[in-house]
């Protein structure tokens, strides 16, 4: 019995000592691996993929509409067709929503020149022209803003000297980039009253530094994407037809 | 000693003995255990390589890819984590259609092991978050968003521990404030929590009384804001806390050439990484652990790359 509980203890002993010795971490070592086409893929993943990536293809490359030219942001100075194109979806699919809402209409729309991140090519539009020039997933919001934030909006466009893609809003400038006249909708701007300007949630949020969004009277998200709207947009249209025109020239 | 203690203790012993870790490598040898980290963030539901055309990522990434790298590494060690530090959803049609489901059925085949919550990952709202759950064979690790008064309560939690090679890992996880960031109509009741404070309980709890060997960090709070330096960020984090050896990072898509060194609140080295996003970039972070007293005194000596 005493021979077993020695053995027992010295065991213990032995172990207890050993357990004393805790890890000790001696070297790290870090390093960023890159993942290039010199790896190969991996066949059970690939093939579980595939259907799922089929069945996209053909959905994104099923074709909505037609483009007779190639449109692109850099095509014009101050404004541009794509950007025209861009607002005006904004504006002919944002709009109902928001007049559900509020019995409102939105007077203007703002879009910001770099939210379009590809060309619309001449010919076959898919969904994936819409993914490609615009796979953000910024929403239309519409912020009620008094006339004298408007005014902030026209600053900020003037000293940019960027197409920035507007509608409802004119602005003239002479040779050297000064202001002639600004309007909205043919009309004055109004500095007591409230317009309705419906932008992105990403420039909204002061994104391109556009910081005349907040504060403000109102604020209404339509939950709606705008590539969503572009989609819906051009499935209703046989063939598109964006137009420079004079919303914002010099002169 | 009560008799039970000493029969555990008995039994561990033993068990320490099947595993390779018997006299005589105390004393021949000294064991040493490496183990490895893999870590990928901000994947952003790129599961095919950029196209070829690609101005700036031209075939780079994609999550067969990754598997093959991954397998390869497993193979040399077994003893390796695979972490994913949020924003798993939202950036390809593959999100838009399928809602997450293949991004985390994905990282099931790829054996990840655990990973946080980012900001994206509420983007379908937290319900759209809780309905892709039941694709993911790994578990989410949040100590900062205190999900209580949500759909998500007791779906995650604050860390966990996993044990290779008789080493205690210790993984926590942090998000990002989402007011602000985030419609609050998407993550709804999710209730954000002071990192620095969180942070110091979770290295207190992971040292002290689950006794780690190894504690990380899951972090989405952003590597560091130029703009705005006292923003809490992995790097302010690492240099208020202590006890973390590694903060994994996410959010900002910081592509850092090799991970950064830093000081903790106690003065000693420590690691944060982040492998920028779109899994064009896998961090490997390998921890070798020595029993051997006497071979220990000397510190940890850190190599990046």
């Amino acid at each position: 019995m005493r021979l077993t509980h020695l053995f027992f203890l010295l065991i213990f002993l032995m172990f207890s000592s050993c357990k004393e010795q805790k890890p000790q971490l001696i070297k790290i070592e870090g390093q960023q691996i890159q993942i290039t086409d010199s790896i190969s893929f991996n066949e059970e993943i690939e093939s579980f993929i595939k259907p799922f990536r089929e069945h996209i293809d053909s959905d994104l490359d099923s074709v909505l509409a037609y483009s007779p030219d190639t449109y692109t942001k850099d095509d014009t100075e101050l404004n541009t067709a794509i950007g025209n194109l861009m607002v005006g979806i904004m504006f002919s699919e944002g709009n109902p929503v928001f007049r559900k809402r509020t019995e409102a209409n939105i007077d203007i729309v703002v879009l910001n020149r770099g939210g379009i991140r590809a060309a619309i090519p001449k010919g076959s539009i898919t969904e994936r022209t819409a993914y490609k020039v615009m796979p953000f997933e910024n929403k239309i919001v519409v912020a009620g803003l008094k006339g004298d934030k408007i005014y902030d909006i026209v600053e900020y466009l003037v000293t940019r000297k960027q197409a920035h893609p507007i509608l409802g809003l004119k602005i003239i400038l002479d040779k050297g980039y000064n202001l002639i006249e600004s309007s909205i909708n043919g009309e004055q701007i109004d500095k007591n009253k409230t317009y309705y300007v419906a932008t992105s949630d990403y420039l909204y949020n002061g994104g391109d530094n556009m910081t005349f969004f907040k504060p403000n009277e109102s604020y209404e998200n339509l939950d709606y994407k705008i590539r969503n709207a572009m989609i819906d947009y051009l499935k209703k249209v046989d063939t598109i037809n964006p137009k420079r025109d004079d919303r914002f020239i010099r002169k | 000693m009560k008799r039970r203690d000493f029969i555990q203790q008995l039994s561990a012993g033993s068990a320490l003995t099947i595993g390779g870790l018997g006299l005589q490598s105390f004393v021949q040898d000294p064991k040493t255990t490496k183990i490895t980290i893999l870590h990928t963030n901000d994947v952003h539901s790129h599961i095919d390589p950029f196209d070829p055309n690609d101005g700036k990522n031209a075939n780079q990434g994609g999550v067969a890819r990754r598997a093959n790298l991954i397998e390869s590494i497993r193979k040399e060690n077994p003893n390796t984590l695979l972490l994913d530090a949020g924003d798993i959803f939202q950036g390809t049609p593959y999100f838009n259609y399928y809602g997450g489901e293949l991004e985390f059925k994905l990282m099931s085949m790829l054996k990840y092991d655990l990973a946080t919550i980012g900001n994206h990952d509420f983007d379908n709202s937290i319900e759209g978050l809780y309905t892709q759950l039941p694709h993911a064979k790994f578990e989410f690790v949040s100590a900062n968003y205190d999900f209580s008064n949500t759909i998500m309560n007791t779906h995650v939690k604050p860390y966990k521990v996993f044990k290779r090679g008789g080493i205690k890992i210790g993984v926590f996880g942090l998000g990002v404030k989402l007011q602000g960031l985030v419609d609050k109509s998407l993550f709804k009741e999710t209730k954000y929590l002071d990192p620095i404070e969180i942070s110091q309980d979770m290295s207190r709890i992971l040292k002290t009384e689950e006794k780690c060997d190894l504690i990380i960090c899951l972090s989405h709070l952003g590597y560091f804001y130029k703009n705005t330096p006292n923003k809490i960020s992995d790097l302010n984090l690492a240099a208020a806390t202590k006890n973390i050896d590694l903060i994994i990072g996410g959010h900002t898509h910081t592509f850092l050439e090799k991970p950064t060194i830093v000081k903790n609140s106690n003065d000693e080295n420590m690691l944060v990484n982040q492998v920028g996003a779109y899994g064009i970039n896998l961090g490997r972070i390998d921890f070798y652990f020595d029993r051997d007293k006497n071979k220990s005194t000397n510190g940890t000596s850190i190599i990046v790359q």
